[in-house]
């Protein structure tokens, strides 16, 4: 019973995902995109769930859904006004889009399917966030330090470039 | 086994994602929907980095870990292109990206 609910909610973080990836790439409407990304990015936190690990999950929605979309809908408000009529599509372009896309996606799909993945010999299984935290500060604090200066050289050049560029007011 | 049980699951997902988010980034025109498809192909390599964290790795802390350092990198990119956009706007009055053109030889 409880592998069936398990089952079925997959199901649904899957079709969340998928939909609002759909959404996110296809609607006309830039603000139709940007809550379809938010509905993909809590499919894919979702997922991290059942792929045991709650931490990056919540980690999945407080950065991407709870800052970047907002950041995204901030940039649309200081952009283009909505109520502009679109410019019309290029149906060359959409094809030509979709084939490589296509193309692509059939690269590696093809791959996926033909690789034989094989599980390390010897692993652990302890995915706790004390774990993570451990590591974090011993094997990989190089990437948790440059983490931090690339936070703050995005942030510094993000201002010097909003506000009117090199030499600007 | 569950599908949720499966590696080929969830790689066969983030396919999925990354191509529409190439899809997303090579036929639409507006520099934000632009920005949004980039985001979605990097939520699928954070799939991919997760699932295998999860069913191969020999130490689960290090997909973890890499997918925790995209989420910032994605963050500081979306903080450097919103200002991008804006400045952009701010000379160009549009951000469809084929007017920003100036460059052109």
């Amino acid at each position: 019973m409880s592998l069936l609910i398990a089952t079925i909610s997959f199901y649904l973080v899957v079709a969340a995902t998928v939909v609002g990836a759909v959404i996110a790439v296809a609607a006309r409407n830039i603000f139709h995109n940007v809550l379809g990304l938010a509905l993909s990015l809590i499919g894919v936190a979702g997922l991290f769930l059942y792929l045991n690990s709650p931490f990056v999950a919540l980690m999945q929605i407080l950065i991407y859904v709870g800052a970047i979309t907002i950041a995204i809908c901030f940039a649309i408000m200081l952009s283009q006004p909505l109520y502009l009529p679109a410019p019309p599509r290029n149906p060359l372009k959409i094809q030509g889009a979709a084939f490589g896309a296509g193309l692509v996606f059939i690269f590696l799909g093809l791959l996926t399917r033909q690789t034989l993945w094989t599980p390390a010999a010897e692993r652990v299984h302890d995915w706790s966030i004390t774990t993570i935290g451990h590591y974090l500060l011993t094997q990989y604090v190089v990437i948790f330090e440059l983490i931090s200066l690339l936070l703050l050289v995005a942030m510094l050049g993000a201002i010097v470039t909003a506000r009117g560029g090199r030499g600007g007011a | 086994m569950p599908a949720f049980n499966q590696l080929n699951t969830y790689l066969y997902l983030a396919v999925i994602l990354f191509c529409l988010g190439l899809y997303g980034v090579l036929s639409r025109r507006n520099l934000i929907a632009v920005l949004i498809s980039v985001e979605l192909m990097l939520n699928a390599a954070s799939i991919n980095f997760m699932a295998f964290n999860r069913f191969l790795a020999p130490h689960p802390a290090v997909g973890q870990i890499a997918a925790l350092f995209i989420m910032a990198v994605a963050a500081a990119e979306a903080a450097i292109a919103l200002s991008i956009i804006v400045a952009l706007y701010r000379k160009l009055k549009s951000i469809n990206i084929e007017q920003a053109n100036e460059l052109r030889g």
